[in-house]
């Protein structure tokens, strides 16, 4: 057992740190969620180019082929820097729910993919950029039209009405997509805990009140102290996940397991990222109200807490126990 | 990035599943907290160490089968899994016992561990003094060098297993002109010696699993020293560290709980379907320390220490322990009040937020080591 990263993985996650970090990625977030693509969809296409969406692709459709470890990798990053975009759609659900030549565009960027799934996604993401819109409805794939747009918590999550039409293929078995897609939720979720936690320690160490940092004072420590536990223990759970879908295992248990752990962590990482920040954190001016809004987005997206939390306890009540 | 065990290691789980499913007792043992149970507990080790499964991770000249730390954390599993009898030497096994492999002399490690391993030396830790719990460098016990060894003075409280253990280990003041984290030695103590009283003192259970350590001039050898004289608190910093982290409580025991409570809800048809979350919650905390672990494992045997995480761990298995069983008497209702495994198992866990460094203490830890905050007033 190696329950770790490889080298190449870890390498992987450095090079998307490095392109992300340099890219003003708040600034695209709000540019996108004002309507203006243009620059969120070159940084698709940079991402694109180092491979991040061509990883769940099978190599016959010119992706990548590679596992839901390297999948989780990017989607963590996606999350800590709040890149916008129809990602978990297009890069982690797609892939997996049809085998078709549109997955080469999916690969190489220049397809950007929206679904509707009801009952968890019935809002559909960026389906006014996306060039590719299916709903999924049983195992019946159709395409949708874009409807009314709808005005979110996370103005980076343009969300829209989705009128389904006709069915234009079928998905036997749609729980891979809908899974690979939950574990990238989580992993986005993990992601922006971390930029939360990070984001409110510079803040705690740099702010001054009654003469002292605020990160000396015990009732700050202890509360960042909590959140780092809590997202510490998280990610074991979300890579576990990721391997069970490459190698084995209760997928639908430890991707549900994943999600509620990841979820709940990065929520308490935004209400205490807020607190720590105070006044300055509750401000439009201020990028932490994004990663707050995101947060609570997809806390409720690809399934609730309830219905993963429900699916744990399904398998557990099936004897899926150790 | 797997979760795959080798030949190996299947092979050493299964040999351990068998041995327990055919050794563990049927019916509890009564609690190592009592005379007649901290006897039967004793026989419990000796037992074990016949089959060398009571400290599995130990080199072979020591009654150990030289397991890997992978190893050692799937004999927990499989040890809690059975429902087998608590580690009535945890003190040794655990804290002792990795002190006396990192700063112990070859022959401490001969003359200490073999004993320990059949459990026909049970240890008790000594730290606490009246006025130093959390804060233990404010401690005052003293060690008075006398010819060829040390007198002991002083008292020691809230000592885990004193009331019926054969020896004790803990930290003395060695320099008399030192103050805090100074001056201070590692010693192992006969407790039936010259000058040793104890005073059981019963806790939330009604049974004494504490005493009170009463030392007046006890005289220990100077080959009862671990490491060397005055450099007493980096060597229990090693203790620390593994009572806080992998080693006190593995995985294993609250994955076998999370079974446990698993199958009580599913026995409590009757119970308020609200609780449900919190069944989902605590099986989902006892898995992700189990996979954490697996990472730490992975670490450590790649050749990393344990640090400050170690802090992270003993936080979240303190507070996983109290909303299992919290979780667990909600189910049972107005039933929950009467003498049954899970009021004990309830009142156990309520003990963890305060052992090994309050997590009080491993807050300002994990803020501070982990995090990088400032080190402010405590």
């Amino acid at each position: 057992m190696r329950f770790a990263l490889s080298a190449e993985q870890r390498q992987f996650a450095e090079s998307l740190t490095g392109l992300l970090s340099a890219a003003d990625v708040a600034t695209v977030a709000r540019r996108w969620a004002g309507g203006e693509h243009e620059p969120g969809l070159k940084l698709w296409r940079r991402l694109a180019e180092v491979g991040v969406t061509a990883l769940a692709v099978p190599e016959h459709r010119d992706g990548l082929g590679a596992g839901a470890v390297e999948l989780v990798v990017a989607f963590e990053r996606l999350g800590y820097h709040g890149v916008p975009g129809p990602w978990t759609d297009t890069a982690a659900a797609l892939p997996a729910l049809l085998d078709d030549e549109l997955l080469a565009g999916v690969a190489a960027g220049e397809t950007l993919a929206s679904l509707r799934w009801d009952p968890h996604v019935p809002h559909a993401l960026d389906a006014d950029v996306a060039d590719t819109r299916i709903a999924v409805d049983g195992t019946d794939l159709r395409v949708f039209t874009p409807g009314r747009s709808l005005s979110g918590v996370d103005g980076s999550r343009r969300l829209f009405e989705a009128v389904p039409g006709d069915v234009i293929a079928s998905c036997p078995d749609p729980g891979r997509a809908f899974d690979q897609a939950a574990l990238a939720t989580a992993a986005q979720l993990l992601g922006a805990g971390r930029w939360l936690l990070d984001r409110s320690v510079d803040y705690a160490r740099q702010r001054v009140q009654y003469g002292r940092t605020i990160g000396e004072f015990q009732a700050v420590k202890h509360l960042l102290a909590d959140v780092a536990t809590r997202l510490e223990l998280a990610g074991p759970l979300v890579y576990g996940a990721a391997v069970a879908l490459d190698a084995g295992g209760d997928v639908p248990r430890d991707v549900s397991a994943a999600r509620v752990a990841a979820a709940d962590a990065a929520y308490l990482a935004a209400r205490t990222g807020l607190q720590v920040h105070g006044a300055i954190g509750y401000t439009a001016e201020h990028p932490l109200g994004l990663w707050l809004a995101k947060v609570r987005a997809l806390t409720g997206t690809w399934g609730t807490q309830a219905f993963h939390r429900s699916r744990v306890l399904t398998a557990l009540r099936a004897g899926s126990v150790r | 990035m797997d979760l795959d065990l080798d030949e190996h290691a299947r092979a050493f789980r299964a040999e351990v599943r068998d041995w327990l499913a055919e050794h563990v007792p049927g019916t509890p043992l009564p609690s190592f907290d009592t005379a007649e149970g901290f006897a039967r507990h004793r026989e419990w080790e000796a037992l074990l160490a016949d089959a060398r499964l009571s400290a599995v991770a130990w080199p072979e000249e020591y009654g150990g089968r030289d397991a890997s730390l992978l190893e050692w954390v799937l004999f927990e599993e499989e040890y809690y899994a059975a429902g087998a009898p608590g580690r009535v030497n945890q003190n040794g096994l655990f804290m002792l016992a990795p002190t006396l492999f990192s700063h112990g002399t070859a022959e401490q490690r001969r003359r200490v561990l073999p004993p320990m391993a059949r459990g026909e030396q049970v240890w008790a830790q000594a730290w606490s003094e009246p006025d130093a719990g959390s804060d233990i460098a404010a401690l005052r016990s003293t060690a008075t060098r006398t010819d060829g060894g040390w007198l002991l003075s002083g008292q020691k409280t809230w000592s885990s297993r004193a009331a019926f253990a054969d020896r004790a280990f803990g930290l003395f003041r060695s320099d008399p002109d030192s103050e805090r984290h100074r001056g201070l030695t590692y010693v192992m103590v006969d407790l039936r010696a010259e000058g040793v009283r104890v005073r059981p003192i019963a806790q939330l259970d009604g049974e004494p699993g504490f005493a009170e350590i009463f030392l007046d001039e006890v005289y220990v050898p100077d080959a009862d020293v671990i490491g060397e004289p005055g450099d007493g608190w980096r060597v229990a910093m090693t203790t620390a560290n593994n009572e806080r982290g992998l080693s006190l409580r593995s995985p294993g025991r609250f994955l076998a709980a999370a079974a446990r409570l698993v199958d009580l809800w599913r026995r409590e048809e009757a119970a308020d379907p609200a609780l449900a979350g919190r069944v989902a919650d605590a099986w989902i905390g006892a898995r992700a320390y189990q996979l954490y672990t697996y990472g730490t494992v992975t670490r450590l045997a790649e050749g990393a220490e344990l640090g400050p995480e170690s802090s992270v761990n003993k936080l979240f298995w303190s507070q996983l322990d109290v909303a299992l069983h919290e979780t667990a008497l909600d189910l049972l209702g107005p039933s929950a009040e009467l003498r049954g495994p899970w009021l004990d198992g309830w009142l156990f866990a309520l003990a963890g937020p305060i052992y090994g460094g309050t997590d009080q203490i491993q807050r300002n830890t994990v803020a501070e080591r982990l995090l990088g905050l400032p080190r402010g007033p405590r």
